[in-house]
Order: structure tokens, then sequence, then C-alpha cells
């Protein structure tokens, strides 16, 4: 075999090695564990708010969505729900809805958190686990940042601070 | 790159140990009496060309010491890993970095700071598997062609060289060699020998086929880690869990909301003495009655949703089929499997109330609360009626001293009530949980009195798609026969020539000389030609001083 054909092969068998432990090292480590990745279009759903308000998230195509899903026994949650409040008109005016899932509690409780904190950004109740399937949410709390086409821009898990908040609301503006 | 020629005229690439076609040696073999034959004394590659990075990278791999060094290395950290309960198997609510350290003191503790307690699942685990694999390609890869070559090219006609340094060789002096050759040439036919004549030489060789055993096992095991890696591509194996209460109807998660499932029942059994084989009593009265498992069973309705699948929507549902999931005997659908692994039982469903006048025990009402979805407020007719102003299914105070819910499951419900009477217009309010009762405003005239408690059981389901399970089936069984191809079958290779008028025979295989022995003592038995001698147990007996007698 000649000097050259026989570095052309053996670099082109490392690198197809190379390739397949990479990516598997890439998929078992650095992808988020989530049905949904980012890049790709978030499921479509359509649930019910408190106030008996059908929102389906194909109709706020054109809009940025801050997609949250949260628990009323969830901490960070807690936290984290008044500064989405607080942004929640700002954003609006600019594009961007919020939207927050929660995970099938009963009504009578998300109703009671949500007029402790004053919250104004319509919830929606996830009864049957569909929406949480679909997305395969883990930990709570998990927020998927939807661009105006409907693609995911970014997936956070953990608590966010009210900073953070903006800029995530800030990144989706249509 | 120089190339080799040998005086017979074959060109050989440098680093031969012996010539491909004649096996003169073309390397300094010094005092040695004896070829060393492995992989025919072909240049591997790798320990002959050294220039480049990928060289280098090449030759590291191609080292069966490195390979050895992490199958060791791997063998070493995957017994550690054994050594204390993977983080997996430890309780769900056990925060793993006091854990360990609680269980297991100092040793736990290290075990958790070097990673051990999610070894299986670490990138430097993974990263070992993947390392051997690279180097079971490459060590293959860099042995198999120059072998196979060394065997295709090899000739009739060997250099004496060759021949008297064989383990199996003999001189041999007779009257007729063609005479000779011609009956050991029909001999070695009858016993299934490929013979090639060349000159009035002969090589007879068989099962040449088995040499290429180690490297089709490796076949099978790269293939079988193939199947490995294609585990973290998506869509390609699922594994979730699923808790369903008896009488729910509930998506079947990783299905992409396409099936449902409902629990109709779920059954534990146990063996109960005197409804089972007289046989078994003993063992019941050891265990106790009552205490031995019989059967986990969850029968359900499995059900296809019909038209579009938009996740939150009532969905249209068909029925596909009933079925009684037992342990080990899923429900199999489309390439999905459910199985019974866990189960909850009596979990509290609902919960029910009487409103009472505490002083004289009278009822005005009863309050039943679905604890997945109380109601707001339940009248109870007359002027009586009770609000729910909190509830709280899985009760705790919060660090603040506040009551909260520390999950949405019902395990431990309380309730703050707003009762409201005709001589109570403004309400009492009471906080009430499970075995206490708060009066947070005073002595109230009204109590929730306990009426009942509603539960069900809940199964743990457990949904898994594998479609790796046939490649890594197809690897395991490329891996068994490769392993067989060179375990059962032996290359043998007689070569026979004339040389200065006498009869040299010289025989090699690859495995079990003992019957290589046997086999040529029956192909020379009356044909007067010396049986070769085997000059490795000759050695071994000069080294011993005679003292060859006794153990064999």
């Amino acid at each position: 075999m000649k000097k050259q054909q026989r570095l052309v092969v053996r670099t082109a068998i490392l690198l197809v090695l190379l390739a397949a432990v990479g990516y598997t090292i890439y998929a078992n480590f650095f992808t988020e564990k989530t049905a949904v990745a980012v890049g790709s279009t978030a499921p479509d759903f359509v649930l019910t708010d408190l106030n008996g308000q059908k929102h389906r998230l194909s109709d706020y195509r054109g809009k940025g969505v801050f997609l949250n899903f949260w628990g009323t026994w969830c901490n960070p949650c807690k936290r984290e729900m008044p500064y989405m409040n607080d942004w929640y008109p700002v954003y609006k005016q600019q594009g961007v809805e919020i939207l927050a899932v929660n995970v099938g509690e009963p009504k009578l409780s998300v109703k009671k958190f949500a007029e402790r904190f004053g919250l104004t950004f319509p919830i929606v109740i996830d009864q049957e686990d569909q929406v949480l399937n679909a997305y395969n949410v883990g930990p709570l709390p998990t927020t998927f940042l939807i661009d105006k086409n409907g693609k995911v821009k970014q997936i956070i898990t953990g608590t966010m601070t009210k900073e953070d908040i903006r800029r995530h609301l800030e990144s989706i503006k249509p | 790159m120089e190339q080799v020629k040998c005086e017979c005229g074959h060109v050989n690439p440098h680093g031969t140990a012996f010539c491909e076609s004649c096996g003169k040696p073309l390397q300094d073999v010094g005092e040695k009496r004896l070829l060393d034959m492995r992989y025919e004394g072909s240049a591997r590659r790798s320990q002959t060309y050294k220039r480049t990075i990928i060289d280098q990278i090449w030759a590291f791999f191609s080292s069966v010491k490195v390979g050895v060094a992490l199958i060791v290395i791997t063998l070493i950290a995957s017994a550690i890993g054994t050594i204390f309960p993977q983080q997996m198997y430890i309780p769900p609510n056990a925060d793993p970095a006091e854990y360990y350290e609680k269980q297991y003191g100092l040793a736990g503790k290290l075990y958790y700071e070097l990673g051990f307690n999610n070894l299986y699942g670490s990138w430097w685990y993974i990263l070992l598997i993947a390392l051997i694999g690279v180097s079971l390609v490459i060590c293959s890869l860099d042995r198999v062609v120059p072998l196979y070559r060394a065997l295709k090219r090899q000739g009739v006609k060997r250099h004496p060289h060759f021949l008297e340094r064989q383990r199996l060789f003999g001189v041999s002096r007779v009257n007729d060699p063609d005479d000779a050759i011609a009956t050991l040439k029909e001999r070695l036919a009858k016993q299934r020998y490929h013979v090639r004549e060349e000159d009035g030489h002969l090589l007879a060789e068989k099962g040449r086929f088995s040499r290429w055993g180690p490297y089709v096992n490796h076949i099978g095991l790269i293939i079988f880690l193939i199947g490995a890696m294609l585990r973290s591509v998506p869509g390609m194996y699922i594994d979730r869990a699923m808790w369903i209460p008896e009488g729910e109807t509930k998506e079947i998660p990783g299905t992409n909301g396409r099936y449902f499932l409902k629990s109709e029942q779920f059954i534990f059994e146990t063996y109960q003495k005197g409804k089972e084989n007289e046989a078994f009593n003993a063992a019941i009265d050891r265990v106790g009655n009552g205490m031995i498992a019989k059967n986990y069973q969850t029968n359900v309705v499995l059900y296809k949703r019909v038209g579009p699948v938009i996740a939150g929507a009532e969905p249209k549902l068909k029925k596909v089929k009933e079925y009684a999931i037992r342990v080990n005997e899923p429900l199999k659908f489309d390439g999905y499997a459910l199985y019974q692994v866990d189960f909850r039982l009596g979990e509290p469903k609902a919960m029910s109330f009487q409103l009472t006048d505490k002083r004289s025990g009278a009822s005005f009402g009863t309050v039943h609360i679905d604890l997945y979805n109380p109601k707001e407020e339940y009248d109870l007719g007359r002027g009586y009626r009770v609000k729910l102003l909190s509830y709280f299914p899985d009760f705790e105070f919060d660090e603040d001293g506040n009551p909260s819910t520390k999950s949405r499951v019902p395990n431990n419900p309380a309730f703050v009530f707003k009762m409201y009477a005709p001589d109570r217009p403004k309400g009492e309010t009471s906080f009430v949980a499970i075995q206490q009762t708060i009066e947070p405003f005073g002595d109230n005239k009204y109590k929730m009195a306990f009426a009942g408690l509603e539960t069900r059981n809940v199964s743990g389901l457990t949904v898994r798609r594998d479609f790796t399970l046939w490649i890594l089936g197809i690897g395991g069984a490329i891996f068994m026969i490769g392993l067989i191809q060179g375990m059962y079958w032996n290359h043998r290779r007689v070569w026979v020539q004339r040389v200065n008028g006498e009869l040299w025979i010289a025989a090699h295989t690859n495995k079990n000389w003992f019957g290589l022995k046997n086999e040529l003592r029956r192909l020379l038995d009356g044909t007067g030609l010396t049986m070769p001698a085997d000059r490795l147990e000759e050695g071994k007996k000069a080294r011993q001083g005679g003292q060859a007698h006794g153990t064999a």
C-alpha cells in the first residue's frame, strides 16, 4: 500500500470511530433529556385556563411564547412567578406571551396560588399530563422559550432571577 | 518505505519476519530454533510505520497491551461500582450527597465524591467502553489484513530454514520419494486436506477459516457495541415510568400521545394456607400466612387515539384490547411493552366529613371531597354550607412554618374549611388534617367530623420500547459464530519437500498439537517415513535434564 493511501485510510477509519464515540458521549451527556430538542417545533397543545378560556399553542404563531411548567409545591416556582408577573405586561405589548402550565393540580389549589400572588398571565392546567408527556418535563420549573415561528429556542431547567427572565423574554421578541 | 526482496524472488513488505512465499527468515533469528508463527510472521503495519500523528494514534490502539489495559481498567471500575448501591437504587427521596456518607461512612463519602455512585452512566465509563471498541477495531484490522495477505501468498515450496524451524519436523531417507509423495498426497486428500503440489513438493492445508474466528468474533462485539450506542439515538430506546390509579384512563408516556391505557383493577395476591397445595404449607408457615406474594396484576384496556394528536385535547379513543398485565407478562403493542413493576395500595381518593355541632353532636350533612379535584364550596342546605379556603394534598409545614404541600399526590391531605350555619353567618375557620384539628380564631361551635376515606390502588408500570434488541441479537450471534469457528476448528498445514535426496516433513497448527500429531501418525503409518518430532517438547525435556518421566 502506498504511504499516502495508508494515511488516508487510517485517517478515515479513525474519523469514523471518533464520530461514533463522540456522538455517544454527546447524546448521553450534552443533550437535554427532553423529548423536545432545541431547534425543533414545539409540540402543539390545547389547555383550558382558570377562566375557562382555551389556549392553543399554534394560535400564538407570530408571537414569542415563554412556556413555564410549574407546581404549587415547588419553591423555585414560587420565587420566579412574581418576576414573571412583573414582566408580563411589559413584554405582552412587545409580542411575547407568558403561558404557565400547571402540572395537573386541583383547580382550587392553582386558583388560590394565583390569587395569593396576584398573577395576571394565563395559567392552564394539564389535568391529564398529556402536555407534560409531550414535552417530557422532568424537574420543575422547566421553561421553554418558543420563537415566533413556533421553534424552541432554549430550554431552561431550574430557577431564574428577575434579570434572567427579562433576558429570556427579550430573546424571543418577534 | 523500502521493501524486502527474498532470494526466492518474492517481494515482502518491510517488517516481515519471514518470507511470505518461501518462508525464509528475513530477520536475524539468531540461535532461536523455532520460528514465531504468530500472524504468519507478517508485518503488522502499526509496528513499521510511525511517522505522522495518525500513525502514532493507530499504533497506540493497535497494541494488544493497550487493549488489555483498557479491559482491566474497565473491569476494576465495574467491580468497584458494585461495592455500594448505585444511585438509582438508593431511596428516591434521599440526597445522595448525604446518603452515602451516612450509610457507609468515609468510604461512602469517597465513593460519592469520586463519582462511583452513578458509574455505569458516567462519561468516563462510557468513554472506556468506547475506547475498547476502538482498540478492537484497530487491533483486528491491523492483524487480519496482513494475516490474510500472508496466508493467501504462501508458496508451496518453502525454504529449508523455514521447515527446520517448525515445531513438528522430521527427515526421512527413502528409496522412492515419488512413490512416498504420491501415497502421502492421497492420504492427505482423504483426511480432507487441500493439497497443492509444485515441483514435486507438497503443501497440504485444512481449516484455514478457523483463523478468521477471532475477527468474526470481534465483528460481533463491534455490532453489539453499535447496538448499545444506538440506544442514545432518540426513538430507538424508550424506558418510561407510568403510575395509573384504578378506574382512570391515562396517556401512555413515550407513545407521543397515540395510546391511552385504562386501569380496571389492580390485584395483589398472596399465598394463603389452605388454598394452596399442601406441600407449600411448611413454607407458608415459616414465612407467615399471607406474607408471600403470589401475583401482581393490573387489568387494563388499551386504547388508540383516533384523529390528530393535540396534547391536552379531549382524545377520541378506539379500544384496541383488554389484557391482564402480570410480572413477566407485559402488554405488547406496536413495538411497546408495558411491564408490571410497582404498586401502591389504598391511596386516598376521596374524603368525607360531617358538619357537626361540637356540643350536641348533631350532624348537618356530609361533605364528600374528591382529593384530586375538590370543589370550592359545598352547600348542605337549610343555610348550612362549607367553603374550602385552602387544600394541601401532601401536607407539611414549610421552612417559614406555613402550611404547604410536598407534592400533588394526596398522601396526607389537609384542609382549611370555613363553616357557615344560620347562627354563624360570618363563618368559622377550621384547619383539618389527619388526626388533628386547629381552630385558629378561637373556639368554634361547629367542626368537620371525619366520616370516611375512599381509597384505590395504583399500578406502577414501565413503558419500554427497544429497537436495538435485534442488533444486539445479531451481534451476539456473530460473536458466538466467531467463537465456535475459532475454537472447534484448527488450521493445520503439512509440508512435504525433497531436500538433497531426503524427504523433509514439517507441520504446523494454530492449536491442538496433540490432534495434529495423531493425524500425522495415521498419515505416516506403514510408509516407513520418520514421524516428525515435537521439538518444543524435546526442548523442554532437555531443559528438565532428562527427568521427563511422570507428568505429561
